[in-house]
Parts: structure tokens; sequence; C-alpha cells
């Protein structure tokens, strides 16, 4: 599991030791009812290799990537990163039964802006 | 031939851990020079300063290398050891193995390859070092303080108490600083301006303290003992031999919509102005800024109403010239703009304001005249928020300053506390993210303000402030309770991160004192000399050195003062001979070295040498002033000849060092 831990390190390019449980990330986020794991316990848990838990959370979906909790963490922790690292290891994973290309576009909600385009976009606007 | 010992220091377990220290000394006992070579546990103790000094009398030692801590702790020590046993102390070197080797290294075998090779660089330099004979330079008996706050006051008032002469140098038209606008001041909760204003006016009627007040430092020259210094008197365009300090002008004066840079521009004043009662010295002074005379040509109501006729528009700024023997920093700080904490709602909201602000409505004589009322419409509120560690505690610079700023944690704690005391009406949260309160009494204060007033104190920090209908919407998180709040709150305060004034940076430029990241001075020892800078001659008091509450800033100035005061009661100090020197027969007079030199120490003569078949030849050649060259090296890099050398750095020196190193 060590090597998974490494593996969120290093997809997100955040060292979660830098926090210091100051908590303005959970004061932060707008979908704080919704995630199991509040930030500051969800970069408690990457730093106490509970990734596995992390994994299979519901929460890591309900994340809207809106990123409030990046800008306004004072240690650069980047709570919404470590999520989007923990989606990207589920997706990452080996033998697990992934969706199918041509399943996909059935599966869309017309109304919503994908999560993964809008957090792109938030990502790369510098 | 020289006669060499080398002393190998194993610093405990310092330098001994990652460092063969046995095989050290081994390996140099074979070096060109070494006649003796040896290893001890702690070399700076008695008894290893005794085995330096039995060795330099049973082998006739004519140099020592000791491999050991920077020469920075024990280069000093080491050559007094040196010279008691009758060698010159500057045959003395430091080859730096702990810093420079041990603490870097983990691996041993490396450690001790370096160890070696750093040994056997000083032992090649040392075999070229020539006995100096340091000099002595006169000492200017007066002091000069920059900054005239709580630190600097402190400060000037124990050297004048020694009978030194002393000025103190303030920016701003009134001593005082920072602490005349506190109210009350933690643990005891007495009023700030009753424990300060006494200070001020025996700073004022003290004889030996001179003040310039509305004053900059404009320039430094010279060094330890002898400084001189420019100090520029900014037009305050008031006669101040004349002024009586009635405040009549400050009454009549038309242009009355100046923000109030003393209550933090939560009121106004008029352009002419005593920034409040107790000022030291109470003199008027013009805002140029907003004075419509100054602007326009048309007004003159201060003239015609001052009865002493001191109003003087055409004055302009004047230059003091002086000389120093010491000179003590005392700058102070300020809190941080609030600009990019946006969330915080500080610039959309007047009832969003910082501590210091806060300080201004409690107090007396504030804007409302001790009376808490919110900025926005002068009601009283009800609910309050406090917000700790903004812009404090952050990773890099962007976001705020890294450190901790020492001080909110007890005047938040003191504030929650006069506010439920004076207000029972109120309801006062904390966010906190740790509560830091070390310091005599200081918990006590702490806990008295949760047990006794009840002011809800929350792990955890604000998100968002959102200002709509005249209230202020706090979300935050309660990180114990596990949960997110939401608080409809009359006012927020925050804890803004303080940060040094930004004079200090040209300042400490001026001075060559150094400074870390953050802009504070640093100091000689972060231990053992805490109020000295590494500039000879330079003290450190107060803030200017790093977050400090008004307990340890006393304490500070007065431990400044006793340095300055020992260094005062000198009538000469001792010089450092390792001073430039010229080979007049190499120079070509080409003015090179008198350009980059920073003390002024260099000079040129026109002087006669003797030309072939005896004629005579007049040279325009470079001569240093060894009272003043500091032994800097610039000239001796910027000379393209090669005529400047260094005495106890000598080009031939270094050469050898780095030969050495590369064999």
């Amino acid at each position: 599991m060590r090597d998974a831990v490494e593996t969120i390190r290093r997809i997100s390019g955040v060292n979660p030791l830098k926090c210091m449980k100051c908590g303005k990330c959970t004061a932060t986020c707008p979908a704080y009812d919704e995630m199991e794991y509040h930030p500051h316990q969800f970069v408690d848990m990457v730093v106490n290799d509970r990734l596995e838990e992390l994994m299979a959370s519901k929460g890591i979906y309900h994340c809207l990537s809106c990123f409030a909790c990046i800008e306004r963490c004072p240690r650069n922790v980047k709570p919404g990163a470590l999520v989007e690292a923990v989606r990207l290891a589920v997706i990452r994973q080996q033998d697990q039964n992934h969706l199918k290309p041509q399943d996909i576009p059935a599966l869309l909600e017309e109304a919503l802006p994908q999560q993964a385009i809008t957090s792109a976009l938030r990502k790369y606007r510098r | 031939m020289q006669r060499i010992g080398v002393f190998v220091c194993w610093c405990g377990s310092n330098i001994a851990a990652t460092v063969d220290v046995e095989a050290v000394a081994e390996a140099l006992s074979h070096e060109a020079g070494v006649v003796f070579s040896t290893n001890y546990q702690y070399m700076c103790s008695q008894a290893g300063q005794e085995l330096i000094q039995n060795a330099i009398h049973e082998h006739k030692l004519t140099g020592v290398v000791i491999c050991s801590c920077s020469p920075r702790m024990h280069e000093n020590t080491f050559r007094k050891t040196c010279e008691r046993a009758g060698i010159n102390p500057y045959m003395v070197e430091i080859a730096n193995i702990r810093e420079q080797c041990s603490w870097i290294h983990k691996d041993k075998a490396v450690g001790t390859e370096k160890a070696i090779i750093l040994g056997r660089a000083a032992i090649a330099k040392v075999l070229l070092n020539a006995p100096l004979t340091a000099g002595t330079s006169p000492v200017v008996k007066r002091a000069l303080v920059i900054g005239g706050g709580i630190a600097g006051i402190q400060t000037a008032l124990d050297i004048a108490d020694a009978g030194f002469p002393v000025d103190i140098v303030e920016k701003e038209p009134t001593i005082g600083g920072k602490m005349t606008q506190i109210d009350k001041t933690f643990p005891t909760l007495d009023c700030a301006a009753c424990i300060l204003t006494p200070k001020m006016v025996d700073a004022a009627q003290n004889e030996n303290i001179k003040i310039y007040s509305y004053s900059q430092v404009e320039a430094v020259k010279g060094f330890v003992g002898n400084f001189t210094v420019t100090i520029r008197r900014k037009a305050r365009y008031v006669d101040e031999e004349k002024c009586t300090g009635c405040g009549l002008c400050t009454e009549k004066c038309p242009q009355k919509k100046v923000p109030n840079a003393f209550n933090l521009g939560l009121d106004t004043r008029r352009a002419i102005y005593i920034p409040f009662a107790q000022a030291v010295p109470k003199i008027a002074t013009i805002d140029a800024d907003y004075c419509t005379m100054l602007k326009t040509g048309k007004c003159g109501v201060c003239s015609k109403v001052c009865t002493a006729g001191a109003i003087d528009y055409k004055q302009q700024d004047s230059f003091v010239e002086e000389q120093y023997g010491a000179i003590v920093v005392a700058t102070g700080y300020n809190p941080i703009k609030l600009d990019r904490f946006d969330e915080f709602a500080y610039s959309q909201s007047p009832d969003v304001v910082t501590s210091l602000e806060l300080e201004r409505l409690m107090n007396a004589a504030g804007p409302t005249g001790g009376t808490l009322l919110r900025p926005s419409d002068k009601t009283h509120p009800h609910t309050l928020v406090f917000v700790q560690c903004v812009g404090s505690r952050c990773d890099g610079g962007e976001k705020g300053k890294p450190y901790c700023s020492k001080i909110c944690c007890m005047y938040t704690a003191k504030h929650a506390m006069l506010i439920r005391e004076k207000y029972p009406d109120t309801e006062v949260y904390v966010f906190y993210i740790d509560v830091r309160t070390p310091g005599k009494n200081f918990d006590e204060f702490y806990r008295r303000a949760v047990e006794e007033y009840g002011v809800h104190y929350i792990k955890g920090m604000v998100g968002k402030v959102t200002p709509q209908n005249g209230k202020l919407y706090v979300q935050a998180a309660d990180l114990l309770g596990g949960q997110q709040l939401k608080i409809e709150a009359d006012m927020v305060v925050l804890a803004a991160a303080i940060e040094p004034d930004k004079s200090a940076r040209p300042l400490a430029t001026m001075l060559t004192a150094s400074m870390d990241t953050n802009d504070f001075f640093t100091e000689a020892h972060p231990k053992l000399r805490p109020v000295e800078s590494p500039t000879a001659g330079i003290f450190l008091s107060g803030a200017c050195q790093g977050p400090k509450d008004i307990p340890e800033t006393v304490a500070q100035a007065g431990a400044a003062a006793s340095k300055v005061i020992g260094l005062l009661v000198k009538d000469h100090l001792t010089c450092n001979p390792c001073v430039a020197e010229s080979n007049e027969l190499m120079c070509n007079g080409c003015s090179a070295c008198e350009k980059v030199c920073p003390y002024g120490a260099i000079s040129y003569i026109d002087k006669e040498f003797r030309g072939p078949n005896r004629t005579t030849l007049l040279r325009r050649v470079a001569q240093v002033n060894p009272a003043v060259c500091q032994g800097c090296g610039a000239c001796t890099v910027a000379c393209p000849s090669g005529a400047m050398d260094l005495k106890g750095f000598s080009n031939a020196q270094i050469m050898a060092e780095v030969d050495a190193i590369c064999k």
C-alpha cells in the first residue's frame, strides 16, 4: 500500500506532510455535506496511508473540482489535487472492469459539464 | 621553515560521528611542515586549549592549524590561546570540518576524506602566513538608535542612563511607535499609554538623549566606533523651536478630509496635525500631500492663527551629519497588507478589520471614544468572529509569511476577553489552528478567556466571509466538532501577520547588516549573540530582529543597550589587521580599487620613484588607510595589475589553498 500512496503523492505533486491541520479547506468546501471524508480528513488519510478507504469512497466523485481548497490552503497542500489523484489511481487500476468506450455516450448526462473536462480547464487555466 | 601543529577536534560526536578524527590527524601529520598532529574531544575546552599551548612550547611550533567548527565560532578563542603561548594570533588557521563537513555528510569515509582535504588547505595557507599586528582606532562616545518605538526608547534610555549621549531617529512626527496605538497590554491588561507615555517624556527630557523626529537615516559611512551618519530631517513646515504644540492650527485648518494614519484611516484629521495628545515632541506637522497652501498656494489659515509664528511653508528637507560609535536598529514591524486574502472580505466590508484597527476602535482616544461600534453603521456588534494566523505560517512567500507572528494568540485572547467583559451581550468566536501562549502568565490568560469569559475557541479556520444585508456570513470549519459552521457575524477581526518595516531593507544595505529572507535582521549568533548584528558596531532591538511582544522587546532593548555601553566605555578598539595593502611598484594608478571600496579607505597620491639613469619619475599610486579598511577584499579582485593584496588572505595564500585542495 505504501507504493500506492507514493503514487498519489507523485500524481498530485503534493507533499501532504506540509498540512498543519488548519481546516481552511474544510471551511471552504462547497461540497462539504456530500463528502464522507472532508478535505482535511482526506489529506490526513493520505498521510496515514489509508488509500484503500479513499479509493472505495463515493466522496471522491462528489468533489466539484472547484479548487477553492487549493486556492485558499495556506500551506500549498492542495487537497483538490489529492482527490483528483485518487480518482486517477482508481482509473489506473489493472484487471478491473473498466467501462467500454462505446458504453460511455449513453451514460453522459447532457445537462452537466463533464467533471474531468471542467477540472482540466480549471487546472490548466493559468 | 615553519613548524606547524595540527589539532583535530571531535566536537563530542558533532565531528567524530561522521569524520574519523584519528585518521585525519594521522594523514595530516605527513604534510610538509607539520611536526605535530593530534586529536582531542573538545579542543575549545580548558584542557584542549592547554593541550595546544603545551604542544606549542614542547614542539616549538610557529604555526597552528585547528580542524574544528566554523571560524565564526572559535577562531578568536584559538587565536587567544596561541597568543598566550607566545605565537602571533594570526599564525592560526581554522579548517572548518564541522559546518562544512561533518554536519553535511552522512558517510564517514566521504566526511573523513573531505576533512583531510580541508586540513591540507589550511596547512598550505598557514605556511604562507605572516605575523600581523593589530592597530587601534578611537571610539566616538555617542550612540544612534534608529526607530523610536518602545524598543528604541528603552535602548536609548538605558544607554543615556550609563552617561553616554544617544540620538533617536524616528521617521514619524512623534516617537512611541506601535505601542501608542495599542489600547491595553497582555497579560496584565494595563493601559499601553499609561506605561509608555512616561517613558516618551523621560526620553524627551533626558539631557543625554536627542530626538530627531520626522527624520530618516540617509547615509552611513565608517565602521565600528567611528560611524558617520547623515540624517534627513524631513520638512514638517513648522519651526520646531517656535511651535508650542497648542494645537490651534490643527483645529482651524480647513482641510478636514485627511485619512488619520494614527487611527489607521478609521477617521479623518486635518492637513496640519499632531498625531495624538501625548505626542513627543508635541509639534505640529503639515501633511504636504493634503495641504492646500502647499499644493495651490491659496490658504495660509494655520499661519494666520499661529501666535508663535512657527509655520514656515518654505521649509526644505535639511541634513545633519553626526559621528557615532555604535548604531542600534529598532525599526519595528507592521501588519501585512491583506489584499491577497480576499476570502475574508477585508476590502469589501468596513466591518472586517485587522486586530490593530480593533485596538483603535476600543481605545478611549480612538475614533469611537472607546465604544466598540461597527465602522459601517456605528451600531453595537453582537457577534464577533476572530480569525487567527491570517498570513502567518503560510508556505512560501506568495500567500503570506512562513513564520508564526507570535503575538496574535495573546492579543486575540485579550480582545476577546475585553469585549466579553465590557459587552456581556456579545458572542465571541475565535478560530484557531494552534493556540500558542508560552510565557509567564500567558497560558493562564488564554484559559481565563475560555473558562471565565466564555469565549468560543474553535479549532479550525474560516473559509470565507460574505458580506450581505449588513451582516457578515462566515463559513468555517469546526474540526473537533466535525462540522462546517455558518455564523452570522456583525464584525470579523483578522489577526494579520506582522512583517518588518519597509524601511528596514534599504537601511540594512546602508549598514551592511545582514537580513534573512523575510527581511528580519540576522543576529550574530541565534543563541549566544542575539542582540548583535554580524556587522561590528550594529546592534538589534525589538521586532526588527523577529516577531516579539512588549516584554521581550523591552528585555532585548536593555540587552542591546548593555552591549552598546560595553562598546562605548572603551577608548580604543583593536582593528582588524587583515587589511588591504598596495604594492606601489605594481600599481598603475587606474583607480579601479578606489571605485569599488565601500569604506572609502583608498586614496591616490603622486609619489616619486627612481627611474633609469638617475632620473626620477612621478607616479600616481594607491594608498590604503588601514584604520578605515575592513578587509573585504573587493579591491584585490578589482585591481587589474595584481598590486592590491589582503594581509592574511593574500592571493598567494588563496592559490596555495586551492592547489592543496586540487592536489
